[in-house]
């Protein structure tokens, strides 16, 4: 790639973030407007959330049982099995359960937000609400964020819950950890930073993945490949950004 | 090809009779000219016709009028607000006192057909919800459908959904109401009821309306007045029946349909026997 090419490259990253910063201004501008509202709200905390609950569990059942049987395996060597339940709450609490709730929320409910709101693009419905004058931040945009923002947290801890059932079927029921050690452990090695500190990274990967969707969606060329194309930067992009603020974040909480 | 003496307006209006006036407006696309300098005025009350071959730009001044782009130059006036001076609440002011359909009827796909056309209401008044129902049935009997208020738009006909976004941007009874493309697609049936719900609307409420279209028989039938768009600037104003006998070669081609004439029917390209008999792409 040449210079010119890395200067246009840089130029048109710079002037995304900086469009996105302006779209999130306007957006939180309408946050509490949206409010008035209270149904739209609770009818995108729905689609966001309750929709997403099924894959949610299950891969929060499936990556706790993981967690059980390597956690088991490498404990083993060193003769702790019983910490089992202590590393598979911390693991849960503070990485996985907010990290691949956000990846999947960009999978499932992020890319429904931006093919909807893409969708609403193409067949000119925000600019009937425009010519209605009624502003589609408000009624649009605003609900569906704050619905994400809201859902991430609760189907982070939801995934945390059954990932700790998921950890203690395969380590207390199939290999045979004490289970008062399990619990007794996990008590005392979880404290109100590591809740905290998964509640934060929930939230934060709430805000950036709805906001990502809804842009993605709000500003998407009003064709099919276009809205395709929105869809995919979406989850490219939700992931990306989830992962780099993780590092971030944790690193903030050490 | 465009005759100017033709493109004057047959009795200019005063000012307090015209609720659009466009002035002298100049608008370019990625520096492609699409308005050189056109000026139209839309008089209260009556049903003004802008028409023009595809792609001539009667569907970017819609957007002009309603404020959704702005002009690179000129004026836009709507109700003899500037609408490049207007800030957003400013904007939305004006807008509430309009009303367009759309050409593919835009409904909210998630709301059924009642709620489509209750949804300026619910927004902009804090009526009760008995008056809500009496208002929307009674736009909803207007345009023939108060027998679908519960069915959603994806069970809807292209010409159904177009009644029911009619019905809808009625429902706050606007002053102004803007038709893009509105005969599009429909039916002998569908197009007929249209027609006449357009010219009722006009009439019985007093309406000003903007149609937007290229079919010139059906404009003719219901317009009091009418300008031709062609090649970024007015080509021919007047009433449907003046542009039927005007002698301007452009404006006779369009209103008969005619292949041959100043408005080229093919897109510029090399010759055509050269570029068969090429293997490769012409410039």
């Amino acid at each position: 790639m040449s210079n010119g090419n890395h200067r246009v490259f840089l130029l048109e990253g710079v002037r995304k973030m900086g469009a996105s910063a302006i779209f999130l201004m306007q957006l939180l501008a309408q946050i509490i407007p949206a409010f008035a509202r209270p149904r739209l709200i609770v009818a995108q905390i729905y689609n966001s959330g309750a929709r997403s609950l099924i894959i949610i569990m299950l891969a929060g059942l499936f990556v706790g049982m993981v967690l059980g049987l390597q956690g088991y395996e490498l404990l083993r060597r060193f003769g702790s099995e019983e910490a089992l339940g202590s590393a598979a709450a911390i693991g849960l609490l503070k990485e996985l359960g907010p990290v691949v709730t956000a990846l999947l929320f960009a999978g499932r409910a992020g890319t429904a937000l931006t093919s909807e709101i893409g969708l609403m693009r193409a067949t000119d419905q925000l600019v009937a609400m425009e010519i209605m004058a009624v502003d589609p931040l408000r009624y649009v945009a605003a609900p569906r964020f704050i619905g994400g923002v809201v859902a991430m947290p609760l189907l982070a801890g939801i995934f945390s819950l059954i990932g700790l059932f998921g950890a203690q079927l395969v380590g207390v029921q199939f290999m045979g950890v004490d289970k008062g050690a399990f619990w007794s452990q996990m008590q005392g090695a979880v404290g109100n930073r590591d809740i905290t500190e998964g509640i934060v990274k929930s939230l934060v990967f709430g805000v950036a993945c709805s906001l990502i969707a809804v842009n993605e969606g709000y500003h998407a060329e009003p064709t099919a490949a276009g809205v395709g194309l929105a869809t995919t930067r979406t989850v490219v992009a939700s992931s990306v950004l989830t992962l780099l603020l993780d590092y971030v974040l944790t690193a903030a909480f050490l | 090809m465009i005759n100017p003496e033709s493109a004057q307006p047959t009795s200019p209006a005063p000012a307090e009779d015209v609720v659009v006036a466009v002035r002298d407006v100049h608008y370019a696309v990625d520096g492609r000219p699409i308005f050189k300098g056109v000026d139209i005025n839309v008089r209260r009350g009556r049903i003004t016709a802008i028409m023009g071959p595809s792609g001539t730009g009667k569907t970017t001044l819609l957007k002009l009028i309603t404020a959704q782009i702005q002009a690179d130059r000129g004026q836009v006036l709507v109700f003899g607000q500037d609408l490049a001076k207007l800030g957003v609440s400013e904007t939305y002011a004006v807008r509430k006192r309009m009303g367009m359909l759309f050409q593919n009827g835009a409904l909210l796909t998630d709301l059924s057909v009642f709620e489509n056309v209750a949804f300026p209401v619910r927004e902009h008044t804090d009526l009760p919800e008995p008056l809500i129902r009496m208002l929307v049935l009674t736009k909803l009997e207007a345009v023939g459908l108060r027998g679908a208020a519960e069915l959603m738009p994806a069970e809807l006909s292209g010409g159904m959904a177009r009644r029911v976004a009619l019905a809808r941007a009625v429902v706050m009874d606007p002053e102004l109401l803007i038709y893009d493309e509105p005969f599009v697609g429909l039916d002998p049936i569908s197009l007929g009821v249209i027609l006449r719900l357009i010219k009722q609307m006009n009439v019985a409420l007093g309406i000003t309306s903007i149609v937007v279209s290229h079919d010139v028989k059906e404009l003719a039938s219901i317009a009091d007045d009418s300008y031709l768009l062609s090649d970024g600037r007015v080509a021919a104003a007047g009433s449907p029946q003046e542009l039927m006998k005007s002698h301007s070669e452009a404006v006779r081609q369009f209103m008969t349909g005619g292949a041959d004439g100043p408005v080229r029917f093919h897109y510029p390209a090399c010759d055509y026997t050269t570029q068969l008999l090429s293997a490769e792409d012409c410039e």
